[in-house]
Formats: structure tokens, sequence, C-alpha cells
């Protein structure tokens, strides 16, 4: 009887052991991939590799196009994607009751989050690309990113609007405020940082994509800076695909220093997720 | 004796949830103005269910089957052209939890018209010391009107919400047990600025005891199993109750 | 004062009249899901069901990918798919569950607050990042550890692939075992059974359905996943034999597309044929995600009516 308790104490301990080791790999060995690209990237990172053009056929020089680029498209997305997605999320958590439609909704919703990005890509380039003859651009591209990031920010908003307890909608109401008024006033200022939270990790998710943008917006090499959304542009991941693939002879402290700033990029708008939600935890009285 | 206005008066009322779980079969009841008519009875006997349905807050939940008749002043509120954020205007509630909003207590008892878009100062200071000194709360915040109200007390979040409904002077308050989770000083305290406000408004509540119904009602209605038993001046009724099972209520035999 | 009175008024009049306005928008914005996912396939379906008529089946599925020559059989590039994506799973899944289970039922508080963060961040990561470092990092160092002419394999994309769908299988399944009552574990370890043995014979079992969710959409993650196993897994389009093939490289229908879209000619045959893959991706990631949402949806109801 203790024999086996003992046992069994002995087979829960090296099991624990066990689960202990895996997750601490799993965390090692995603530091070490941001350490790793940190360290041998950041002596590539000056003012002149931030704020100048590539040069000589992209062997020397800066990523300013790229980094433009990136932000050109990022803001481009959240444009369509914010007011959409948070649009739906009201609709969802605020307007519509469950029924065999909302459920069809969120099918679609799941759906679009599980579609694969170059999919999208093939999607954009046939609509916006080519259809609506948009041409490779940034408007192709945003519009391109800002269905792929849809999912995402929905269904967060939709999480942080539900957190919303049910009587203030009550209280409002009772005091006359019409749906929109009590969305407007009450929920939405309360779930106002689970949204922002929302936004930015699916945002995050658009800044670093490459294969939707590859057909609809992205530019090999570009002397000069966009001039308006008709325009293509030159982004970080596809400069990153194109420096470590396409370059022959390429200067690996480049591609580091421009995979640095890429990763700075996403993991930096994910950090700013993470402190905006875990402040308005802290903050939270109700 | 005062001849009494009629201020509400229900015909026929039937309703029920499609959960199934409280309804109201047949009720005629006529609530008088200016007094306070008290419903009371076990729970799940349509009390709030009744409260829910004289500011249509019942919209916001679903209702499988309603029939009858309302009148407000005449006017039957049930029909779907009624304007119900005008009727909610009108008709203030007050609820069993005090929900204090999450603003400070100014912007929450102003809240009602902020939402009716009244901007102009001197109506929002006027209404702000009115509602606040007839809720018996406006002493103890004066000085701090601009701090978060849910860090008052759990009395005060009460009065704070009596506060609220009547900002924007309606002509019914309904409250539901709105003393339940309060301690007796605070309840005693709601109830004399409710002895006040009958003057002014029509008060229609829901006591969270026997006791408390006994205590403040002038006119109570006796809800069992979702039909209304008895509806009488409350000194008869909690004296010589007409119906049996009124009697065995009132003197604690169930409930 | 009076001077500011009307502008406020005519704020209301603006707000009394926005209801109408805003509730079709806000309908609209909540059926716009439906329409893009129809709009997504109608536009794959009008420039890929060409091929169908252009390409003879026989070609189709055929063995050869060779487009300069109109050889357009699929079954390399689906055989490629399906390997680096087994390859992945059979190391995302045990490590994403564990991982999993450690998170839900082992870790300290404040290691739990560390864990999910960090995850996050790993499931964030570019794919283009990813796809980076193993040209430079992985696959020098899997070609020296195991002798190969060259490390640019579906394995290097199995791995790189795993570790993008290790996130999603976390945190699915992490919610699935939060879900499971307290009860149970409380009974299980009441009668005597250990922690261990609770999360093998209750926690788990009880979360079973969630789990396996989980794994799916890990799974569909790493089919759909383009960049990574573009630039590691060597792009070459053989027809996969077996396991062994996993040390060889290979092509995935995703690398092809993204290889292929920007050489070709606009409404050509080739063009109309990588359209097509796509018409298949999509058809998997849907079939993939509409059963694990109705799984879950039932899931939900049956808890329901336990519940209530």
């Amino acid at each position: 009887m203790t024999s086996s308790t003992a046992k069994r104490q002995r087979q829960q301990a090296a099991g624990f052991t066990l689960l202990t080791v895996i997750a601490a790999l799993t965390i090692f060995v995603i530091v070490a991939i941001l350490a790793y690209i940190l360290i041998r990237g950041v002596g590539a990172v000056s003012p002149g590799f931030l704020f100048t053009p590539p040069s000589n056929g992209m062997k020397a020089g800066g990523i300013w196009p790229a980094i433009v680029g990136t932000f050109y498209l990022t803001l481009g997305t959240a444009l369509f994607a914010v007011p959409l997605g948070i649009g739906a999320a009201i609709y969802l958590a605020e307007y519509a009751r469950e029924s065999t439609l909302t459920r069809v909704i969120r099918i679609a919703i799941t759906n679009l989050a599980g579609i694969p990005s170059v999919v999208y890509g093939l999607f954009g380039l046939g609509l916006f690309v080519l259809f609506l003859k948009f041409g490779t651009s940034i408007l192709a591209g945003s519009m391109t990113l800002a269905i792929m990031t849809l999912p995402v920010i929905i269904s967060t908003t939709e999480e942080a609007l539900r957190s919303v307890p049910q009587s203030f909608r009550v209280v409002s109401v009772s005091l006359g405020g019409t749906r929109w008024q009590t969305v407007r006033k009450v929920v939405l200022p309360e779930a106002l940082p689970g949204i922002l939270t929302g936004v930015i990790l699916g945002l995050e998710r658009a800044a670093g994509e490459t294969a939707p943008i590859m057909f609809t917006a992205a530019a090999f090499f570009l002397p000069r800076m966009p001039s308006s959304p008709l325009d293509p542009t030159m982004a970080l991941p596809y400069h990153l695909f194109v420096i470590s693939t396409q370059v022959p002879g390429m200067p690996v402290q480049i591609q580091f220093g421009t995979a640095l700033v890429l990763l700075v990029f996403v993991v930096g708008m994910n950090l700013v997720a993470t402190l905006i939600r875990s402040r308005a935890r802290a903050r939270r009285q109700w | 004796m005062v001849t009494l206005m009629d201020k509400i008066v229900i015909k026929d009322l039937y309703l029920q949830y499609s959960d199934q779980t409280e309804s109201l079969r047949g009720i005629n009841l006529t609530i008088p103005a200016n007094q306070i008519s008290v419903l009371f009875g076990p729970a799940g006997g349509g009390k709030s269910t009744l409260l829910r349905v004289l500011n249509r807050l019942n919209d916001l939940t679903d209702v499988r089957a309603q029939s009858g008749e309302v009148l407000f002043d005449g006017l039957n509120i049930l029909e779907k052209s009624v304007d119900v954020i005008n009727l909610r205007r009108k008709v203030g509630m007050v609820f069993a939890t005090p929900v204090a909003l999450p603003f400070s207590i100014r912007r929450n008892v102003l809240y009602g018209l902020e939402l009716a878009g009244e901007h102009r100062p001197r109506v929002l200071s006027e209404a702000l010391e009115r509602s606040l000194t007839q809720a018996a709360l406006w002493d103890e915040v004066k000085d701090r009107l601009d701090d978060p109200a849910v860090a008052l007390s759990g009395g005060q979040q009460q009065r704070l919400c009596l506060a609220r409904s009547l900002a924007q002077q309606p002509e019914v308050i309904l409250l539901d047990e709105p003393t339940s989770g309060l301690d007796p000083i605070s309840t005693s305290k709601v109830e004399a600025s409710l002895q006040e406000l009958k003057q002014e408004y029509t008060i229609v509540l829901v006591p969270h005891s026997v006791q408390q119904a006994a205590r403040v009602a002038d006119m109570a209605a006796f809800f069992l199993q979702g039909e209304l038993v008895e509806f009488s001046p409350g000194k008869r009724l909690f004296t010589n109750p007409r119906d049996k099972r009124t009697q065995d209520y009132v003197e604690g035999r169930f409930g | 004062m009076d001077t500011t009175a009307p502008r406020p008024r005519k704020r209301l009049a603006i707000f009394r009249t926005a209801d109408p306005v805003l509730t079709p928008l806000i309908k609209a914005c909540g059926y716009s899901a439906i329409l893009f996912v129809i709009m997504i396939f109608v536009f794959l379906w009008s420039e890929g069901f060409a091929a169908l008529g252009e390409v003879s089946l026989k070609n189709l599925f055929s063995a050869r990918w060779y487009p300069i020559e109109e050889y357009f059989g699929l079954l390399p590039l689906i055989g490629g798919s399906l390997l680096v994506t087994l390859g992945a799973a059979l190391f995302a899944v045990p490590i994403g569950v564990l991982t999993a289970v450690y998170i839900s039922e082992v870790a300290p508080r404040w290691m739990r607050e560390v864990l999910k963060p960090v995850i996050e961040i790993l499931g964030g990561l570019p794919s283009v990042v990813l796809g980076f470092l193993g040209i430079l990092v992985l696959a020098p160092f899997l070609r020296k550890l195991l002798d190969l002419p060259t490390g640019l394999t579906a394995l290097a994309g199995s791995i790189l692939l795993g570790a993008i769908s290790i996130p999603t299988i976390v945190s699915i399944a992490e919610d699935a075992l939060d879900a499971v009552p307290r009860s149970y574990r409380d009974a299980s370890l009441a009668i005597g059974a250990t922690r261990w043995q609770t999360i093998w014979r209750v926690t788990l079992p009880a979360a079973r359905s969630g789990v396996f969710t989980a794994i799916m959409l890990g799974i569909g993650r790493a089919i759909g996943e383009t960049m990574t196993v573009m630039m590691v897994s060597g792009n070459a389009a053989v027809l996969p034999s077996g396991l062994r093939a996993l040390f060889e490289p290979v092509r995935t229908m995703t690398a092809t597309i993204a290889a292929e879209m920007g050489e070709v000619a606009t409404g050509s045959v080739h063009y109309h044929v990588l359209f097509l893959i796509g018409i298949i991706l999509f058809l998997i990631s849907l079939v993939v995600n509409v059963s694990a949402s109705l799984l879950i949806q039932r899931k939900q109801k049956r808890s329901e009516r336990v519940l209530s």
C-alpha cells in the first residue's frame, strides 16, 4: 500500500518534472530566437540604416522605404478593419439576439480566421488588383490585410464588450437611453482597453504578413517613396523575404538588421497590447 | 376622504417569458397617483415582471406572449407605436442591487438628462442638487461630486440610484426591492424620502419584506404565482385581509 | 451662456436620427463576415474553375508538376503539404498539449504569467522571420547533424511549422482544460488519486473535445502557412515517398502559389491552376474550421444543458 503510494508519488514527480522541462524549453527557444536576432542585428541598426533607401542592388544602404511602407500598410489596414471589426462586434454583442443568423456569422468569422494567408493574397489579387483595377497598390494590400485581420478584431472586441456588466446596460436603457447611446456612453468606454488590445494584436499580425501583400501591394525595390494609396510600396516582411532568398551575396548583417526592425515593430505592438490589458485589469472596479 | 387620481390602469395583463420562468396571469390593477403602491408576495409571483412592464424594460428580455392593456394617463403603453424612450423618462426605475455607472457621482445623477441632450449648466446644477437632496444624499456627497460613484457605500449608492431616476423629474418611480442590501439606517433614510417624494411622484414599490410593505404601503397588492390575489389600502390589507391566502402570507405561514 | 445653448440641441437632433442610420450600418458590419467568405470563394472560383476545363484530370492527378511544359500534376504539392504538416503535428501536438497541461494544471501562478505572454509572442512572430532563421540557422544545423546534401528539407519546414502551430494549440487546449469544473478534480483527488493521475484520467478526458479542436486548428494553421515553408523546405516538386522524404526537399501547395504567382501571365492556364490550388486550400480550411466551430458549439450546448 505505502510502496504503491510512494511509487505514484515518484511517478507524479517525474511527470511534473517532464512538463516543467518542456515548458522551460519552449520559453528558452522563444527567448533564444529573440535574443539571437537582437544580438546579430543590433550592430546593423544605425540612423543611416533606418533612414536611407537600399543601394547597390540592396547590398548596401538602409530600409527606410520598407519601414514607411509597412507603416502605411498597417495604417491602411486599421482604417478599414477597425471600424468594420468594431461594428461587427457591436452587432454581435449588443444588437443581435442569438439565432441561426448569428451562428452563421460566427462560423464565417472562424472561417475567415482559418483561411491561409496566401489565399487572401490570391483573393486580393483577383478582387482588388484586377477586378477593381486598383493595381498593385497600398490600397489593394491594405484592404486584403484588413479582411484577414477582421476576425481577430471582431472576436477580441466582442469579448471585451461582453465583459461589461449587463446591469450597466439595463440602467442606461431604463433611464431612457437608446441602444446606441448605451453602447456609446457606457459600454464602449468600459470595453475600450480590451478593444485596443484586440485591435493592436490584429494589426500586429497584419504588419508581419508577407503572403497577402506579395501580389497585391509589395514591390521588390522602389527608389522613391509611394506618393498615393494607388502606388505599390516596399514592406519590411517582404523585403526580408527578398533579401534572404532572392539576392545572392547579401550581407548577413543587413538581413539581421531588417529582421530586428521587423521584430521590434511586431513584438513592440504585442507588448503594448499586453500592457494595456494588464493595466486595465488592475484598474477594473466591478 | 381624498379622491384618488388613476395614474396607471392595468387591464387583463397576461405575460409569459420564453423560458417560462415567471408569468403574469390576468392582472387587473389601478395604481393611484401620489401614493405609494406596494406589490408584494413570495418570489416568482410576478411583482418584478409587472414592474418591468411599466417602463417596458421587458423589451430587453425574451417575452413569448403578452396581452392586455396598460394605460398610462389613459394611453396604452404596450402599443408598438409608443415612444418607449419618452415613457422611460417619465417612469424611473431603481433596482435591487444599486448599479453605479462607472462615472463620477455628478455624471451618474445627470446621466438621464445627458441622454436627453440637456446641456444647460443652470438646469443641470439645479437638477443635481434637487435630486440628491430628495434622495437624502446631498449633504454626504456635495463636496465630492466629481469622485467616482463606485467609491460610495452600498446605501449611498442606492440613494444615488434614486437620485438618478429623480433627476429627470419622472412622473412615476418604480422601486424593485431598493433596500434589500442595505443596513437599517440606510433603509429608514430611503423609506423616509419615499414619504416625501409621494407628494410629487407616483411610487410603485416591491418591498423586500412584509414588514416594509406594511410600513410604507398606501395601497398594497398581494401577488401569488402570477395572479393578483388582493389589492386594497395598506391599512386594511395588513390588518384585515379579505383573502385567506393573503392572511396566511402576511402572518408568515408561508413565503 | 445662452449662445452656447443651441449647439448642444443641434447635436441632440443628430443623435435622435442617428439610431435609424446606425442600426443598419452596424447590422451591415455584422453581416460583412459572411459576405467576405462568399466573395473569397466566388473570386477563387471565377479564376480557378477554368483550370478544370483547360487541364485534363489525368494531368492534374499526375505526379509531375512542371508548368512550363504544361505538366500540372498536383499530387507532389498535396503530398508535400501533407508531409510537412504531418511532421509538424508529430512534435507540435505533444509539446502543445503538454505545455497547455503544464500551464493549466501544474505551473505556479507566476510561471503562468510569464508563459502565456511569451507563447503569445511566438504566435505573433512573422513567419518570414522564422523562415529567415530557418535558412540561416536551422537548415545548416540539420545538414551537419544528419549529414544531408541540403538542410532545406521537409523536416526543416516541419520544425518551424510546428513552432508556428504550438501557440494555437496551447491557447485553445488551455481554455478547454480551464473549463473542466473544479469539482471533477476534487472528486478524483478525494478518492486518493495523485494530481498526475487526475490529469490523465479525469481532466484531459473531460476536456478531450476542446483539446481535439485545438489540435485540429493547430494543424489547420500549419497547412495554410506559406512563407516559412517556402523559404526552408527546398521547393522541389517531388512526390514524397513516405516518411523518409522528410529529409528531402519538398514543395507545398501554399509555397507553390507564393513562388509562382508573381511570374505567371494573368489568365494563363498556369494562373488558373494556381487559383485552383487556392480553392483546395480554401476548402481544407473551411472543413477544418467549420467542423471545429460546430464541435465547440455542440459542446457549449451540452454544457448549458448540464448546468441548467
